[in-house]
Parts: structure tokens; sequence; C-alpha cells
């Protein structure tokens, strides 16, 4: 009953994989094997400025930050899921990565990504590396990254994915997220996509007044809602609940 | 071999294993997966019955005078597919969450659908073949099938109570063989064969590794997401019919499970472990030190609001869990406190394996801990209470997914929260805590139920007793016994302030008070709030584009929230983040039954292509009367079973006790009927006591509509084993006549058109397994009455068309 995802074109997903066999990891071609993805790499930002014209009232802005989709048309996604995912990886889906872990949807790291309204420099904590994806974004803004991940193996992919693709400004540890990293508080910007059962309060205590910090909720394949705090200057917390779509409960609202 | 030879013990062996099967793949796919997809799969794969109806069609013939080998054949493949199928199904790695996404799960969907219809099928084919090669005594067979059902309905509950899933699976396919072995000695087979064969297959199962049959448990669930944290094992496992608890320590990373928890909370929760039903969670418990300041963080949770309004001198707490309602009653110096607990290893597990490190809250001087199901404790409660609490016992992101949408609950319907609040003293609170939803739908549907319990207790001024909270996770809504002071809604209001919590309702509240620290687009909370105690409630209800009416005790569906009308747009806003908003537990079942109706007329429209080449005889009967009569009655005798479990489990309280004592009774007394009108098969006198057997099914069934309400409220009380024998002395007259129409007009076909005999037993399994899921979404819909009605209508229908001779 459900259709194919529109953004999903089999037959160049299937070429790029095919190329990306042809030449082993693209290590000797990266700039044929670069250009490829490219177009899908646009086909999605494409798709994603189509979703968030039409979520708008809830996101209350018309547009994403020209700068957030700059990123994620740089940042080559398909290194960051697993080789049998490569062909679906710029459709606007989540993946799974092993580990009974996902890489979100890209339509969703853009609106969170653009609701921490971030600046070049600033410093950000990411709880929950996962596949680096989301650091790697952070990172092709300008931004340093501090990520704290809690599955060894995972932490680890990340860090080598993220070291040989040159993120230097993406700094990746293994461990406990709960107490962030308090050598480097306080930050501009915290996200925390690892599930939470709540807010850990030192956490909250590394946000720089005026920072954000956001919570995405929801299951490993659905986001439910974006949980954005800000951190007012005089220390007080207000929280907006973002649903990530365009609904309102009630007919003939619009 | 003689007719007169009649293989009733391995029918009843092979049935008892086909039902204990069925039972075994919704609690072992509950496990690995989750209960709307168990349901969805396991009632695709009873399909396999029909399948069997028209496998017999067209082989009937072939295999009918060689029944013994054909018979023993499908037994030895029911108990090797038993087995393989499950084992191979649980590894085509399929996640119901991905079907959004991606195709190809919906082919893996139907691989896993496909792979255990096999099981079902093997065993249809032999009790099939028996009721054609058996005519002449087929109500007798046929007793044998059901008597056998209703063994095996019971018997896996007993089995379950005694050994984990993954053990009764391998006591399922040894049944299988074992039922092969017992049809060989009654058919005459030589010995020999079975001395050596059945050893040889005990042993070939006894040594296969566990890892084909332990359940490999889905790495999206609770569980698996917090084994993979270093540090982290299983230090206890239980498992009885109620599911598998699994207790986790988590040795490096600490667990902090404290869901609610205000931002401007400064405590940490002290250790905890991480209990798990079913895969699912986790709840906590936690250590307990008797240091009061411990337990600080959970005054930061939403659902410590009524003990900020007076300190209760007795407490109730419906579900005591992992202990964290208990310890927060201690906390806020509750006076005495009763915790009720469903699962007796819970209780155990807290009390004693983790005694010393919960403190021994369970045994705590002020705590009283009982294991009862909450509904049926609050029936039979003669104590009142200042404060019963309704804390969160299902997993969160189970609710946020909507997976509970067709788990029938009795603890959220507007008569539970009346009874609840007959339990209050004057001036006592409820305090009912539910995650949140965005938009909202738990928390309204509960205020709306609120409302719903107090103006049928008489209240009048129902908006001067009611209170809603929020935090970003979870709200909690406050009925109390009486009017909310002043000193109570300051109280509330300085609660939430120093929390950062937003008022939602209490009474004569200001908007401009509402969605101020946890802003949403719009003030939903409050405007809900207003609306249902509104004048315009009803045109909210109808509006609102989730469903907020009230679950009832006849459709106590409270986590169902999906419209029709919304369905276009949210499937529509599917990809564009809005998947969290399809309610999938619903969905599954419409999907379901979009495959049970497509499938099924298949498997009858398809054989009937050859039945009408084969029967170029004088006489025949009505093609169309066949198909009316036994689908009207496979339709008619799953709707009643299943409409009277969940009327029995009002009165049973308890849906384990009530499965097996509704089910056994349910199918043993068909067993009985059915055997009992073996001396009126293929007589001209069938038709008559048919209709005096549907005369009575329909008297009793609309008397006990009427009756049993009363009658159950009037029984409340009693003990459980009144209980249990008044249900079977309710139960077993309707069963007894159940089981007589089937095996009539079977016999009457079987005489003159044996492929009929074939067809019409296809056509009853695609009908029961419509009818399994119909009953569901029509109680959903219209309410559990309402089957019942539609079941009677059905056995009318099959009165009215009992298939007669017709002339060519």
């Amino acid at each position: 009953m459900f259709e194919t995802d529109s953004s999903r074109h089999p037959g160049t997903a299937m070429l790029g994989a095919l190329l990306m066999l042809a030449v082993g990891s693209c290590a000797l071609y990266p700039a044929q094997a670069s250009d490829h993805f490219r177009d899908s790499r646009e086909q999605m930002i494409r798709l994603i400025e189509a979703d968030v014209r039409s979520t708008s009232h809830y996101l209350k802005q018309s547009t994403l930050d020209t700068r957030v989709l700059d990123a994620m048309a740089q940042v080559p996604r398909h290194e960051f899921v697993p080789p049998v995912m490569v062909d679906k990886a710029y459709q606007n889906r989540p993946l799974s990565i092993g580990h009974g872990q996902t890489i979100s949807q890209p339509y969703i790291v853009a609106i969170m990504t653009d609701l921490l309204d971030i600046e070049p420099d600033q410093r950000i904590l990411e709880v929950g590396t996962g596949s680096g994806y989301q650091a790697a974004v952070l990172a092709e803004i300008g931004t340093r990254v501090w990520s704290i991940e809690i599955i060894p193996p995972l932490g680890q992919q990340a860090k080598t994915r993220l070291q040989r693709l040159g993120y230097n400004r993406v700094e990746v540890r293994i461990g406990d997220g709960y107490y962030g990293w308090p050598e480097q508080a306080a930050f501009d910007a915290i996200i925390v996509t690892a599930a939470a059962s709540h807010i850990p309060p030192p956490l909250l205590k590394q946000l720089k007044p005026g920072g954000k910090m956001i919570i995405p909720v929801g299951s490993r394949y659905t986001t439910q809602q974006l949980i954005l705090i800000t951190r007012g200057e005089n220390n007080e917390f207000v929280t907006r609940q973002v649903l990530p779509v365009r609904f309102v409960p009630l007919t003939g609202q619009h | 071999m003689t007719t007169n030879v009649q293989p009733r013990i391995s029918i009843a062996l092979i049935s008892a294993a086909v039902l204990g099967y069925e039972i075994l793949l919704m609690a072992l796919f509950s496990l690995i997966q989750w209960h709307h997809f168990a349901y969805m799969v396991v009632s695709i794969a009873l399909l396999g019955f029909g399948v069997s109806g028209s496998f017999l069609v067209l082989t009937r013939a072939l295999f009918e005078n060689n029944f013994r080998n054909f018979a023993v054949i499908q037994a030895c493949l029911f108990g090797l597919s038993s087995l393989l199928c499950f084992a191979l199904a649980q590894r085509l790695s399929f996640n119901p969450e991905e079907l959004i996404w991606d195709n190809n799960h919906w082919l893996r969907l139907a691989l896993v659908m496909l792979l255990l219809a096999l099981p079902f099928f093997f065993a249809a084919n032999l009790v099939g073949l028996a009721l054609i090669r058996f005519r002449h005594s087929l109500a007798r067979i046929y007793a044998a099938d059901l008597l056998g059902a209703g063994i095996g309905a019971t018997g896996i509950i007993a089995i379950l109570f005694l050994v984990p899933p993954a053990s009764a699976l391998r006591i399922i396919s040894f049944l299988g063989f074992a039922a092969a072995a017992v049809l060989w000695i009654e058919c005459r087979g030589r010995l020999r064969g079975i001395i050596i064969g059945l050893p040889i297959v005990m042993l070939c199962l006894y040594s296969l590794p566990d890892a084909w049959t332990e359940p490999l448990i889905s790495p999206y669930k609770g569980i698996s997401q917090l084994l993979r944290v270093p540090g982290t094992r299983v230090v206890a496992e239980r498992f009885s019919p109620l599911g598998m608890i699994n207790v986790v320590e988590s040795e490096t990373i600490p667990l902090r499970h404290a869901p609610g928890l205000s931002l401007n909370s400064e405590t940490e929760p002290p250790a905890q472990l991480g209990l798990f039903i079913n895969a699912d969670g986790p709840a906590a418990i936690t250590r307990y030190s008797g240091d009061r300041a411990d337990l600080a963080y959970l005054d930061d949770l939403t659902s410590a609001l009524p003990y900020h309004l007076q300190t209760p001198q007795k407490v109730l707490i419906l579900g005591a869990g992992g202990g964290a309602g208990i310890l927060q009653a201690l906390y806020h110096d509750a006076g005495s406190i009763d915790a009720v607990e469903i699962n007796p290893q819970v209780v155990q597990l807290v009390r004693s394996r983790f005694g010393e490190f919960s403190g021994g809250v369970f045994d705590h001087a002020r705590v009283n801990v009982q294991i009862a199901e909450a509904r049926g404790f609050l029936q039979r409660a003669t104590s009142r209470y200042n404060l019963i609490q309704f804390p969160i016992l299902d997993s969160f992101a189970n609710s946020a997914a909507g997976v509970h949408g067709l788990n029938e609950n009795y603890l959220y319907t507007v008569e539970a929260l009346k009874q609840a609040l007959q339990r209050l003293d004057d001036q006592g609170y409820i305090g009912l805590t539910r995650g949140i939803k965005l938009p909202p739908r738990d928390s309204l549907k509960l205020f709306a139920s609120a409302i719903d319990a107090l103006a049928t207790s008489g209240t009048k001024n129902i908006e001067r007793r009611l209170a809603l909270i929020r935090g970003w996770q979870t709200s909690t809504l406050l009925i109390k016994n009486g009017d909310l002071s002043t000193a109570d809604i300051n109280a509330i209001k300085e609660f939430c302030r120093r929390r950062s919590f937003d008022l939602a309702y209490y009474p004569d509240m200001l908007a401009s008070e509402a969605n101020r620290y946890n802003q949403l687009e719009a003030s939903y909370f409050y405007a809900g709030a207003q609306a249902l105690l509104g004048k315009q409630r009803d045109q909210f209800l109808h509006d609102y584009k989730f469903n907020l009416e009230p679950a009832t005790d006849d459709r106590p569906f409270h986590f169902h929230f999906l419209k029709w009308s919304s369905l276009p747009e949210l499937i529509k806003l599917r990809h564009r983040g809005g998947g969290a908003l399809l309610e999938t537990g619903y969905l599954t079942l419409v999907i379901a039954l979009g495959l049970a109706l497509l499938f099924s007329m298949l498997l009858i429209l398809l054989p009937l292509i050859f039945i009408r080449q084969d029967t170029s005889r004088t006489v025949n009967y009505s093609s169309t009367r066949v198909l009316s009569y036994f689908f009207a009655l496979g339709l008619g005798f799953l709707l009643l079973e299943i409409a009277f479990l969940q009327k029995f489990i009002l009165l049973l309280h308890h849906p384990i006790y009530a499965a097996s004592v509704v089910l056994g009774s349910f199918l043993i007394a068909a067993g009985a009927g059915s055997a009992y009108s073996q001396r009126f098969a293929g007589q001209p006198v069938s038709k008559k006591v048919t209709t005096t057997a549907v005369a009575i099914i329909i008297i009793l069934g609309l008397a006990y509509l009427a009756l049993l309400e009363p009658l159950m409220q009037y029984a409340g009380s009693w003990h459980l084993l009144a209980k249990i024998l008044l249900s079977i002395a309710l139960i077993v007259p309707l069963g007894f006549c159940m089981g007589m129409p089937f095996p009539m007009g079977l016999s009457t076909l079987s005489i003159n058109s044996p492929s009929l005999t074939a067809w019409a037993w296809g056509i009853n399994g695609c009908a029961s397994v419509i009818s399994a899921i119909l009953a569901t979404l029509l109680a959903i819909h219209f309410g559990f009455n309402a089957v019942i009605l539609l079941a009677l209508t059905c056995y009318f229908a099959a009165a009215a068309s009992f298939p007669e001779l017709t002339s060519n």
C-alpha cells in the first residue's frame, strides 16, 4: 500500500554501486565517484527543500539556512552507510548502519541542524556519533565538533571514517555521554541523537547562555518530534517541541 | 484398514499441537518483534488451513485410499516444519518499521507468512482428509479435532509456565511426530517402524543446536539496544505465559531511567537495573539504601504532582513494576502503600533476587505488594484511598509508535476510572501519568474519559475536579473526589513553576498561562481540554484528526487513535517526517484483513472450477448455499469465541486465566457437541438438529449479552475458583451447541460429494482467519457487543443456508 520513495533512482544508484565495485573503494579515482554521487546529492537537497517548504508552518521558516544545505551537498553520505546500502545512501530515508542503529533521514538531519542556528567556528557537542554523518555536516559548516559514542565498534568506525574523509574538526570519543565533555565545555550547541529517557542535567549545564540543544524523539526509523531547548541569557531553559512535519490536528486549520 | 478404525487420538494430538503452535508463535513473535506484528503474521499463517482445503479438492482422490501414509507424512511434515519454518522465518531479518521505507520488506513479510503457513497447511491436510476418509463418523473426527484444540489451548499455557518458549517449540514439534506414530498404530501400521523411528526423532530434536530455536530479538527492541552498551549483561531471566522477563545490569555506564524528569532537576537517579518484559522497556529497579535523599529525582517527575496537594495516608499504585511508584510514595512520606502487580515473577525478582539491591522496598513496613490484575483489584478492593496512582507501564517507544493500537486495555476505560473514583476517600485524588504524543492523543483521550467517568458518577461540577499538567515527555492528569481548592490550585502552579512543567488545565485557568515552558506550535493541550469540557465537545471530537472518543469496557482500545479520514494525509506525510503519526498497530490489522480477504477469495473460488468439472452427477448441492453455510459458521464460531473471551476477561481479570478457561471450555464443549451430533449425521433430521442448535446459540447469546454485565458485577468479589466455575458453566452450553452445525453440514455433503467436503473445509479455514482479524477491527469501532450480535447473525444465516441436495 505504500509507494516507492520518490527520491529513489535505482538506475543511477545501481550504476554508482557498480562503479564503486569496479574501482575498488574509489581510492584510485575519487574524482569520478564524487562527481557521480554529486547528482544524487543535489537531488536529495532539492527534495529536502521541497519538504521544508511544505513543513514551513511548523518550522516557522520557509527555507533552510543555505549553509546547512550547502554542507549536506558536500558531505559524501554514501561513505557513511554500509557498502550494501550505498545505492540507497541519497534516498530521503533512514538506513540501518548495524548495531541496531540508523543513519537519520537527510530531511531530519537538515531541519535539526538548521534549528540549532549555528555559525562557523562555534563549538558543538554531539551525544551519539552513530555513523558520523551529522558530525560531518556540522564540520562542513565550519564548526568544531566533539562527539561521544557509547557503542565502541560504531565509535571506532566513525572515528576512522571521519579521519579518512578529512573531517579534522571532529573529535570522537567512545564512552558515556551523560556527563558531556566537560574539558571542552561550554558549547554553543548540543545535539543528542542517542535515545535518552530524560535530558541529562550535566549536559544542560554545558550549554552556553543563548545556546541551543536539540533532541530527536521517536524510534530509529520515525522521528516523532524534535525537542529544541534554548538556554536564555538569564540561564532559564525554554523548550520548543517541533513536529518535523506540517500537520495540524484539527480539520479546517492551516 | 477398515472405516471403523478412526485415528481420533492422533487427530486430537495434531490439533492440540496446532493450537499450541499458534499461541506459541504469538508469544515468540511478540518477544522477537512486537505484538501487533505477531498478530498479523500468525493470523495470515492460519490461511494454511484454507490452502489445505483447495489442495484436498484437487488431490483427495489420489490420497483418500492411501490415507495412512499420507496422514503420517503430513504429521511428520508438521513436526519438521513447525520448528524449521520458525527458525528460518526469524532469520529473514525483517523489520516492520522499514515497511514504510522499503518495498523489499514487504517481500520479506510475505516470505515470513508463507513459511509460517506451512505447518498449518500440513496439519490441516491431515485433519481435512480424515474428515473425508472417515465421512461416516465425521462428527467424531471433528470432535477429536476440537477436543485436541481445547487441550492444546490450555496445555501450551501450562507448558509456558514450565519451560522457555524455545523448548516449548521442540515439544510442539515432537507432538507432530508423536501424532504420526499414534496414527500409524491407530491405522494398524507395523509397530517396528515406531519403535525405531520415534526415539530417533526425539534424539534429533533434543540434539538440535540451541541457536535454531532461540528467539533472535530485533536489534531495535529495548533490550537489544541496552545490551550494545559495554559492561551490560543479563543478570536474571524468567519466563511465563505473561512474557519473558530480563533484568539487565550495566556495570560501567549506569542506567539512568527517569522519563519525564524536569529540565530543572539537579539530581541523578541512583544505580538502577533495567527490567524488560518481552524485550521491551526498560522499567527500572532502583537501588535504595534507605536514604530518602537518593530518591529526590522522583519528585521532579510530573507524576509527583498529587503528593504536593496532600500527604496521603493511604496510597494505591496500580502497577508496581520495578518499584518506582512505591519509592516515589515513600519519598513523599505516604502513610500506607498498596501496590498491585500482575506478574508474580516481577514481584519475586524485586523482592528476593534483587531484594538487597532494592532495599527490600516490596517488604517495607508501610508497603503491601499484591499480585493481582489492576482492574480486578479495583473491583474487589474494599479500602478507600487518598491517592490512586496509574503509573506509566508500557514502554515509551512502543507507545509513541502506536503499536498498542489493537491491544485491549481495561485500565483506561471510563468504567475503570469510575471504579477508581469509588475507591477514593472524600477529597482523594487519582493521578494518571502518560507519555506525551504529538499532536496530543493519549493525554486528551484520558481527559475525555475522566470527564465521562465523573459525569456517569453523577458529578455536577466536573470542570472543578480536573487538572492536567505536562512536561516535554509526560503528562499527569489529576482527578479529585471533590472540588479543587484555591490551595490545591496554588500548589499545582507552584509545582509546575519550579519544574518548568506546563499547566494544561485547572479550573478557571487563563489561556495566557498555557504553553509557556514546553512550547508547542499552539496550546493544543489547553485548547483540547477546554473543548472537551465545553459545549463544542462533539464538534471537537469530530474535527480532531485523531480518535479521542473515550474507551469503554465494550470498546477497550484506549491506544487506538487513528481515524480513517486522516489516513490519506498521514500516508502522504510518511516520508516527510510524519511516519510517527501513522498508527502501525491498527494499520497492520487492516493490512492483515485485506490480505486475508484477498487470499480467501482465491482459495475459495479457484477450487470451484475443479469441483464444477468433477461433479457431473445427477445430484448436487448449491455451491452458493455451501459457501454461505460454511463461511457463516467459520465467521460465527470465532467471532463468538473472541468476543466472549473479552467479556470473561472482565470477570476473571487475568488475560492468561481468561484465555485458558474460555478457549479450553469453548473448544472442549464444542468437541462434545460434535461427538453428540454424530448420531444425527447424514440423516434427514440433521437440518432440524442444526436449526435447533443455532436457535439455542442465538437465545443464549442474546441472554448473555443482556445478563453478563450484571452477573459479573454480582460475582465480582467471588473467589477466583468460583468465578472460573461460573465461566465454565456459562460457556459449556453455548460451546456444546456451537460444535454441532459444522459436522452436521459436512456429513450431509460428504455422503454425496467428497470434493465439496474438502472445499467446505477450506472455506471454514478461510472464514476463521478473516473472523479473528475482523473481531478486533469491529470491536475497535463498534464494541464487543456488536461482535456478538454479528456472530449470532452469522449463525442465523448459516441455519438458513443449510446445504440441501438439488437435482441437476
